[in-house]
C-alpha cells in the first residue's frame, strides 16, 4: 500500500507570545488521489496546519509526512512534491500572468524554453490566455486565484495545498476556482483544501476534518468523515421549540430533553430549545404533550433538517462549551 | 543545457539538471530580473526615488546654502558628497518596503515553499537594489555636476569615493532586509522612514558636527554616515569640515570599517530571520 499523501500526527504549535496554542494535537491522514477538506472557523489553526505541512513552519512537537517523507527532516524533498496556494494570492502584482508563470517555472529550475512552454500550457488550462500579458494588478479575484493555482501546478505536484482558495470571491469567481480544482482532482492530484464554508468542502471534498479552537486555543480535529457522516453525527432532524416566556425555558428544556433522549440546547436570546430527534412525527406529538404537561406556552414548534452550517456550528461550538 | 525531452502535450516538463551553485546563481538572476521588471513597469516610482535627492540637492544648494558656512566658501562642494551619502541611506527604507511587501503578499512564503536556495531570494534582492542605487547615485552625480560641483582629486580617487558610497549602501541593504522581515504593518515603515531624516541630520552630512551641542556633536561624529561623507569629500577632493577628533581624522578607515561591521551584524541576522520566518 502506498503511504498516505498527507499524514500528520499530534502536531502542536504555540506561537511565541500568544495566549494558547494554535494547534493542540492535530491529526490528519489523506490517501493519495483524494480531496480532503479542512474546515474551521477563523483562528481554528487551518493556516498553521498547512504551513507546517508545507515546510514553512516548524511544529513544536508531533510528526508530519508528505508521501512518506518527513517534513521536518527533509523539507527540500517535500518541496519538490508539493504546491502551495496560500491564503493570500501569492503572485507578483506588477508582472503579467505569463511572466509570473515563467518566473516561477525558472525558480523551479525548468530550462527557459520549457518554462515558456509550460506557462503557455497552464495559461490555456486555467483559461487565462487572453489575460496573459496584462499586469496581475488588473485581474479579478477569481483570475488571480486561478493564476495562483496555475503557479502551484507548474511541476504537477503530488500534493496541492489550497488555503481558503475562495474566501473573498464572488459566486462566479468561486465557481471558476471550483472547476479548476475539480480538473486537478480528475488528473489525480491529492488536494488538501481549507475553507470556512461547508458547502465548499461538501462540493469538492471526499472527506472533511472539522477543526475547532476551543477557548484558550489549541486547534484540534473534532470530527472527521464524509459530508454525510458528519450530517448524521448530530442526528438527522432537530426539534425546535420557541417559548413565549423566558421563565419557561428550563421547563421546556427538560421536556424536550426527555422526548429527544439527549440534552437539549437552549438559546436564551431566541427563547429557543432544540435537540436532535430520530423519528420526526413521533417527536412532534410527544413534545406537544410534554409541553402541555409542564404547562409551557409554546410560540412555535417545528422539526427541521439541519443545514450543513448547523452541523459545523454544532461541532465547533460544542468544543467551546466543553473546554 | 536544456535536455529537450519529448513530452506529452500537457505533461509537466522535468526540472533541468545543474549543480546547486549554478542554480543559486540562476535563481539570483531570475529574482534580480523580477525587481528590474518592476522598475520598468513602474517608472514613476523610480522617478520619485531619483527625484527626491535631486530636490534636496537643489533646496540645500539654492535655498539654504547661502546661510551655510563651508571651508573654502563654496557650500555646494561640501554638500554634494553629503547628499550622495544621504541617498544611500534612503535606500534602506526602499529595501525594507520591498521585503515587507513580499512578505505581506505571501510571495516570500511561496519562494520559501519552492525547492530553491534561501540565499538566492536575499541575493536577488541585494543585487537588484544595488543596481538601482548605483543608477540613482549616477543620476545624482550628474545633477551635482550640473549645479557646479567639481571633484578635483582625479578619476581613480573619485571611483574609490563611489565605491565607499556603494559599500555603505550595501551595508544598509542588510539592515533594510532585516527590518523588512522583522517589522509588521505600515506603522513600522513610517517610523523607519521618519527616522531616516534625523539620523542624517545628526551627522556631518549637512553641517559640521563641531557646530552642534557637545553631546550631539560627539554622536554625529561617530555616525557611520559622517565617516562615509567625510571620506567621500576627501576622495573627491572637496573641502570638508571635519574636526580633529580620532574618528574624524580616520574617516577613510571608518568608512570601510563601519559598513563591514554593519554587514557582519545584520547579514547573519537577516539570513537567520529569513530561515526561521514563522509568521
Ligand atoms: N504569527 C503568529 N503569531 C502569533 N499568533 C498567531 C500567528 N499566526 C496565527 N496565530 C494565531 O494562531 C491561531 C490559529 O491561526 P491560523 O491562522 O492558523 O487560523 P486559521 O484557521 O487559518 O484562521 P483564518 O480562517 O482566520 O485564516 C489564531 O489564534 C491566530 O491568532
Ligand atoms: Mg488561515
Amino acid at each position: 500500500m502506498p503511504p498516505p499523501a498527507v499524514h500528520a500526527h499530534a502536531l502542536r504549535k504555540h506561537y511565541p507570545g500568544s495566549t494558547g496554542p494554535a494547534l493542540g494535537g492535530f491529526d490528519l491522514t489523506v490517501p493519495p488521489g483524494t480531496v480532503h477538506g479542512l474546515l474551521g472557523p477563523n483562528g481554528a489553526g487551518k493556516t498553521t496546519a498547512v504551513r507546517i505541512l508545507a515546510t514553512l513552519l516548524r511544529a513544536d512537537s508531533g510528526h508530519a509526512e508528505i508521501d512518506g517523507i518527513d517534513v521536518a527532516a527533509r523539507p527540500g524533498d517535500v518541496r519538490r512534491r508539493i504546491g502551495l496556494v496560500g491564503q493570500n494570492a501569492a503572485v507578483d502584482e506588477v508582472l503579467d500572468g505569463q511572466r509570473n508563470l515563467v518566473m516561477f517555472a525558472r525558480l523551479l529550475h525548468l530550462s527557459p524554453p520549457d518554462a515558456r512552454r509550460r506557462a503557455a500550457q497552464l495559461l490555456e488550462r486555467f483559461d487565462l490566455t487572453e489575460a496573459a500579458d496584462r499586469p496581475v494588478a488588473g485581474y479579478s479575484g477569481g483570475m488571480r486565484r486561478r493564476l495562483d493555482i496555475a503557479v502551484a501546478m507548474i511541476l504537477a505536484p503530488a500534493v496541492l495545498f489550497l488555503d481558503e482558495p475562495t474566501t473573498g470571491l464572488d459566486p462566479r469567481g468561486r465557481a471558476e476556482v471550483w472547476s479548476a480544482v475539480r480538473a486537478l482532482v480528475a488528473a489525480g492530484t491529492t488536494v488538501l483544501l481549507t475553507t470556512q464554508y461547508l458547502d465548499e468542502a461538501d462540493q469538492l471534498a471526499a472527506r472533511i476534518s472539522v477543526l475547532a479552537a476551543p477557548r484558550g486555543g489549541g486547534g484540534r480535529v473534532v470530527a472527521e468523515g464524509t459530508p454525510d457522516e458528519l450530517r448524521a453525527r448530530i442526528g438527522g432532524d432537530r426539534i425546535e421549540v420557541v417559548v413565549r416566556r423566558p421563565d419557561d425555558l428550563p421547563a421546556a428544556a427538560a421536556a424536550v430533553s426527555r422526548v429527544a433522549g439527549s440534552d437539549a440546547e437552549v438559546d436564551t436570546d431566541l427563547r429557543r430549545v432544540s435537540a436532535p430527534v430520530a423519528d420526526r412525527m413521533a417527536a412532534l406529538g410527544a413534545t406537544l404533550s410534554a409541553l402541555a404537561e409542564a404547562d409551557v406556552a409554546a410560540e412555535d414548534l417545528a422539526v427541521r433538517r439541519p443545514t450543513l452550517d448547523e452541523v459545523f456550528l454544532h461541532l465547533t461550538d460544542r468544543v467551546e462549551v466543553d473546554a | 543545457m536544456s535536455t529537450s525531452t519529448t513530452t506529452a502535450p500537457d505533461a509537466p516538463p522535468a526540472p533541468a539538471a545543474g549543480s546547486p551553485l549554478r542554480w543559486a546563481l540562476a535563481d539570483t538572476a531570475t529574482l534580480t530580473g523580477r525587481q528590474l521588471a518592476h522598475l520598468r513597469a513602474r517608472p514613476g516610482e523610480l522617478a520619485g526615488a531619483l527625484g527626491f535627492p535631486i530636490l534636496l540637492l537643489l533646496m540645500f544648494a539654492f535655498l539654504l546654502g547661502g546661510m551655510m558656512q563651508a571651508p573654502g566658501g563654496d557650500y555646494r562642494q561640501a554638500l554634494a558628497p553629503g547628499l550622495f551619502t544621504m541617498t544611500m541611506l534612503f535606500g534602506l527604507s526602499a529595501t525594507m518596503v520591498g521585503v515587507l511587501t513580499d512578505a505581506q503578499r505571501g510571495i516570500t512564503d511561496r519562494f520559501r515553499s519552492l525547492p530553491m536556495s534561501a540565499g538566492a531570494v536575499l541575493a536577488g534582492r541585494a543585487v537588484s537594489d544595488m543596481v538601482v542605487s548605483t543608477f540613482a547615485l549616477a543620476v545624482l552625480l550628474g545633477a551635482a555636476l550640473l549645479i557646479g560641483w567639481r571633484p578635483t582629486a582625479g578619476p581613480g580617487s573619485a571611483l574609490a569615493a563611489v565605491g565607499l558610497l556603494l559599500l555603505l549602501r550595501f551595508a544598509l541593504l542588510w539592515v533594510g532586509i532585516w527590518l523588512g522581515l522583522v517589522v509588521r504593518g505600515p506603522g513600522a515603515l513610517t517610523a523607519v522612514q521618519t527616522f531616516e531624516f534625523p539620523f542624517a541630520f545628526l551627522s556631518g552630512v549637512f553641517v559640521a558636527p563641531a557646530t552642534m551641542p557637545a553631546g550631539l556633536g560627539l554622536l554625529a561624529e561617530w555616525n557611520p554616515l559622517s565617516s562615509t561623507a567625510a571620506a567621500a569629500r576627501e576622495l573627491f577632493g572637496n573641502p570638508g569640515w571635519e574636526g580633529g577628533s580620532w574618528v574624524a581624522q580616520h574617516a577613510l578607515v571608518m568608512a570601510v570599517l563601519w559598513p563591514v561591521v554593519i554587514v557582519a551584524v545584520f547579514a547573519p541576522l537577516a539570513v537567520r530571520r529569513y530561515r526561521r520566518m514563522s509568521r
